[in-house]
Order: C-alpha cells, then sequence, then structure tokens
C-alpha cells in the first residue's frame, strides 16, 4: 500500500511538473510544426509513397519522434533531481527503489505521450486527415513505445552527474534512433540497401513507428510486420529497459 | 533512560581514508545530542550511515531498535532527516512538498491534512505554503524542511547543519524550533554542526568528534568545567618570555600561545590577573592587553585538539559553497 501510494506520488509529481513548464508546452507545438510543414510540405511535391501524401506519411514518424526525443529528454529530470538534491529525499523515502523507477518511469511516459498528443493536434490544425478513433487506439501504443525509451533515458541519467554530459549522450543516441526508424523514409521501398534496413530492424523504435503508421493511415499503409509482431518487439523491449533500469535506480547513492 | 541510537564499532572508510573510525556513542531518548567538529572530522558520514544512506564498512548501529543494515527500511521509518544540503522540489509549492513527504512515508490520507497545517504553523509559513519553492528564501526553504522532517512522527530527527549559511537572526529562529519540536512531539534530536554557540545553546549533551574519533562527550558544562577554569589572553610585546614567566615562576601549567595571543586557563581568573601583571611589569614586559572570560566551547575544542575549529579555511569555503548552491536556486 506504502509502495502503490509512493509510485502514485512519484508519477504525480513528473505530471504537474509537465503542466508546469508552459515553455516546454508552447516548443513542442513548434518543432513538429516545421518538420510536418517545411519538410512535410517540400517532400510532398517530391514524390508519393503509395496513395499517400508525404504529408500523410510523415506525420506518424513525428509522432514517433516527439516520442523518442521527450522521452530521452526525461532522463534529465534524474540529474536535475540529483544535483538540487531532492533524489536524496526520494531515495531515503521508506519505498523499494523498484517504485521508485516505476513511479518516475510511469510518469516520464506520460508526459511523453502528452507529448506526442499535441502532434496530433498540429496535425489536425495543418488539415492532415486525424481520426479520434485513430488517436485512442494509439494512445496505448504510444505509451508501449515511451516505456523502453525513458528507461533508458533514465538509466543513462542514473550513471550521470551533469547535464552537459547527458546531453552529448542524448545526441548520440537520439538523432541515429530516429533516422533509422524509418521515421522519415519508407524502410519498405525495394531499393533500400539490405545494410540500412538491417540496422533499423535493430532499432525498436522502427516497429514503434511501423505500428502507429498501421494504426493511423491504415489500409493506405503498406506494414513492414503485422502490427501484433510489432507490439510483441516493443513489449519486449520494454521488459529488458525496464528491468536494466530498475537495476540502475538499485546501485544509485 | 531508554537507548534510541548506539553504535557498535561503527567504521567508514573510503578508500585508504577512515572518515569514521570505530565509533561507540548512544543516544538516549528524548534528548538533543550534538556532533561536533570541523569539516571532515565524519560528522555527516555518521549521519549518512544512521540514517543508511551509506552502509558501514564494519560494525553496526541500531536506530530506534533496528539494525541499520539488516533493517534499513524499519530505520527509514523511524526516523527524519534534515540535509546540509537543499533537498526540496522547488518546482513545487511548499504545501505541495508536505503532501509528496507524507505519502512517500505513509501517513494515513485521513491525518495528513492536520498534520501538514500544524507543521506549517510550527514554522509560520502558512501564508506561504502555496507558494512555488523557488520564491522562498534561504531560511524560509530551511524551515519548510524542518517541518517535513517531522511529518511522519520520528522517533529519531537528524539534522545535518541546520543552520549553516544562514544569517544570525534565521538561526535564531530555527533554534526556537528545534526546542520547541523536542518539547512538543517527544523526539530525539541528533545534530552536526561547527559552530560551538549553536552546541552550546541547543544541545543536552555533546560528542566532539575529530579524525573519524570521539574525542570527548559530555554536557556542554561538565565539557566546559573540564578545562577548570577561566581563561586569561593576554597580548604583550614579548610573549615568548611572560610565557615562560608564567609557566614556570608561577607554575601555571595550562599556557600556551594561539596566534600570538597567551592563553591560561586557570582555576581562579580573578584574582590570578593582578599577579601576572605584576610579574609582568618587574620583569620589563609590556601588556598591551588582557581579558578575562569564562570558557567555553571553543575553548574545550581547542583543549582536546589542540587548533580551533575555525583553523580549518576549507571548511568555510564548503559553508560559502552550500549557500552559493542555495542562492542559485
Amino acid at each position: 500500500m506504502t509502495e502503490l501510494r509512493g509510485f502514485y506520488t512519484l508519477w504525480l509529481r513528473e505530471v504537474k511538473r509537465y503542466f508546469r513548464d508552459k515553455v516546454r508546452i508552447v516548443s513542442s507545438f513548434f518543432q513538429p510544426f516545421l518538420w510536418l510543414v517545411v519538410f512535410g510540405t517540400g517532400f510532398r511535391f517530391s514524390g508519393q509513397i503509395g496513395e499517400l501524401n508525404y504529408q500523410e506519411y510523415l506525420f506518424p514518424g513525428i509522432i514517433g519522434q516527439a516520442l523518442l526525443f521527450t522521452s530521452m529528454f526525461m532522463g534529465i529530470s534524474v540529474i536535475w533531481d540529483k544535483e538540487f538534491g531532492f533524489m536524496k529525499e526520494i531515495l531515503v523515502a521508506p519505498i523499494s527503489r523498484v517504485t521508485i523507477f516505476l513511479g518516475k518511469m510511469v510518469g516520464d511516459s506520460t508526459d511523453a505521450v502528452l507529448q506526442g498528443t499535441i502532434i496530433f493536434l498540429v496535425a489536425a490544425l495543418l488539415g492532415i486527415k486525424v481520426d479520434l478513433v485513430a488517436y485512442f487506439k494509439a494512445l496505448p501504443v504510444m505509451l508501449l513505445i515511451t516505456f523502453g525509451l525513458v528507461s533508458i533515458g533514465l538509466t543513462i541519467a542514473s550513471f550521470m552527474r551533469s547535464l552537459e554530459s547527458f546531453g552529448v549522450i542524448q545526441s548520440f543516441i537520439n538523432l541515429p534512433l530516429f533516422f533509422l526508424s524509418g521515421a522519415l523514409f519508407p524502410l519498405t521501398n525495394p531499393s533500400i540497401p539490405d545494410w540500412l534496413r538491417l540496422i533499423s530492424k535493430g532499432n525498436p523504435l522502427t516497429y514503434g513507428v511501423d505500428a502507429l503508421r498501421t494504426i493511423i493511415l491504415g489500409e493506405a499503409w503498406q506494414p513492414l510486420q503485422a502490427l501484433h509482431v510489432n507490439l510483441a518487439v516493443l513489449g519486449a523491449f520494454d521488459i529488458i529497459m525496464i528491468i536494466i533500469g530498475t537495476w540502475a535506480f538499485t546501485r544509485m547513492k | 533512560m531508554r537507548k534510541v541510537i548506539e553504535t557498535f564499532k561503527l567504521t567508514r572508510m573510503f578508500n585508504r581514508l577512515t572518515a569514521v573510525n570505530q565509533l561507540d556513542i548512544s543516544v538516549e531518548s528524548g534528548e538533543i545530542f550534538g556532533l561536533l567538529g570541523p569539516n571532515g572530522a565524519g560528522k555527516t558520514t555518521t549521519i549518512s550511515m544512521l540514517c543508511t544512506i551509506l552502509k558501514p564498512t564494519s560494525g553496526t548501529a541500531k536506530v530506534n531498535g533496528f539494525d541499520i543494515v539488516k533493517e534499513a527500511m524499519q530505520v527509514r521509518k523511524s526516523i527524519g532527516i534534515v540535509f546540509q544540503d537543499p533537498s526540496i522540489d522547488d518546482r513545487m509549492t511548499g504545501r505541495e512538498n508536505l503532501f509528496m513527504h507524507a505519502n512517500l512515508y505513509g501517513v494515513p490520507s485521513s491525518e495528513q491534512k492536520s498534520r501538514i497545517d500544524r507543521v506549517l504553523k510550527l514554522v509560520e509559513l502558512e501564508d506561504r505554503a502555496d507558494d512555488i519553492m523557488r520564491t522562498y528564501s534561504g531560511g524560509m526553504r530551511r524551515r519548510l524542511e524542518l517541518a517535513r522532517g517531522l511529518i511522519h512522527y520520528p522517533k529519531v530527527l537528524f539534522l545535518d547543519e541546520p543552520t549553516l549559511g544562514l544569517d544570525p537572526q534565521t538561526r535564531d529562529h530555527i533554534w526556537m524550533y528545534i526546542r520547541e519540536l523536542k518539547e512538543a512531539h517527544d523526539i530525539t534530536i541528533v545534530l552536526t554542526t561547527h559552530y560551538m554557540d549553536e552546541a552550546d545553546k541547543l544541545c543536552d549533551r555533546i560528542a566532539i568528534m575529530d579524525y573519524g574519533k570521539i574525542i570527548a562527550l559530555d554536557t556542554p558544562s561538565k565539557l566546559k568545567e573540564t578545562l577548570e577554569g577561566d581563561v586569561v589572553n593576554i597580548r604583550a610585546n614579548n610573549p615568548e618570555t611572560l610565557l615562560s614567566l608564567v609557566t614556570e615562576k608561577m607554575g601555571l601549567q595550562n599556557a600556551r600561545i594561539n596566534n600570538g595571543t597567551i592563553e591560561i586557563t586557570v582555576k581562579n581568573g580573578k584574582s590570578m590577573l593582578p599577579r601576572i601583571v605584576e610579574a609582568a611589569t618587574q620583569n620589563n614586559i609590556f601588556i598591551e592587553s588582557i581579558s578575562l572570560r569564562e570558557p567555553n566551547l571553543e575553548d574545550v575544542f581547542l583543549h582536546y585538539t589542540g587548533r580551533t575549529i575555525r583553523a580549518d579555511s576549507s571548511r568555510e569555503r564548503h559553508g560559502f559553497l552550500a549557500i552559493a548552491r542555495r542562492r542559485i536556486k
């Protein structure tokens, strides 16, 4: 019972902090706007992907990108808490480290999914066809994507002491995962070289983006693999990362 | 009296440095127990072990009857901690910080609101409770941390340098709260400090710590009594000659030169003063100034360690750093 309440407390804290950071919420409208309007429009007139125009195709990919970037960025809260001392308050509390990790992780994932929701809003504003049913179907998938990614961010952050070094690591992970996820170009294209396809297969985000496209674009999208395969891979990835993350938090001082 | 804390050869090493060396102390229920010593003496390390933040290298301790290694969770439930460095979430309001704490420590929901209102009143922060803590001053943050440490009714409250870097008025206030806490909540308080006056005014018993060991442990008044009397400070144009005169001719063995000032501890200072002046004049030594005072803990520390607690400048720097860190936020 104490553990459950501890979990809820830590979850609530992350969500409250998210809503209080007005600058972040405003800026989170701006980046997808740029991608979808400038990048998306530019490529729209450079080619079609099946029956889809590029903007429609890109939209689920930008959700994937937002989930990835936000999730990894969440690790910063651990360094922040260490720097400003609140981590000590959490670590000496009579709750287990598993609970501490899970509370923070699910809280950060909630934030990341809220960020993904903003992309839906931006897309709707831009006149991209978005349907509400697809959004609610996408919600659990978005959570599944973020659990593992947030866990990576938290794990890395638990080993770090300064905000600067976290930024460096982040750029080594974020952009490769983003570029290799099929968010920007279809990996289903037969002329994609094998090496690129192979590396992308090792990227968990590839499965996440594919699953989001299957849900949002429906019939118009030729998936890499069936939805349940995507979800199974994501689930396995989450479990492994959560175990690693819990271990990392257990050894944190 | 029941023993709330008991350590058994408690030891902690950092690589080859022994921070705490075979510590054997016991703290009784309901007392304010002070750990006094310069920085690096091992005070914070000792507290960290008692709070289960650090594992001892060897030895162990019991807090509220629970072993700090084997029953860490039980220990954590029994204690409240106010850390040396700030540990609040400054993006949250004071009240939110208190609610988080109450939930993390399993305080029943039905009691949370009333307990929080009570501690807020105690530290006089009711008016500011719903402001984001970023807008609090250093002293207010400290008071909120004190309040927070009490919400779950701990048996022992650990205060690590509770007034470090605060202005004199705020320090006075915090001392007042600490005394009130002890009276009202019947809890045992263990505090570390390197402020002598703080230890003297607050503590029932004081352990003086240096290089990881306890070098003296008693009530403040008994510690001062061990010095056997008053302290006479003399500035003279020829301190070495006067020192040998005092020790050899007058038989006052407890005398030394500290920073060019002769410091003599004597049983009956008032009657000794004229005799010292007379002896100096007879030997053509010019006395610039002379003073007499009751001994304080600083003298006790000097007596046991042979140096003043303030001599170590790195400690002060540490103090400034802590203030700077508070200010940054």
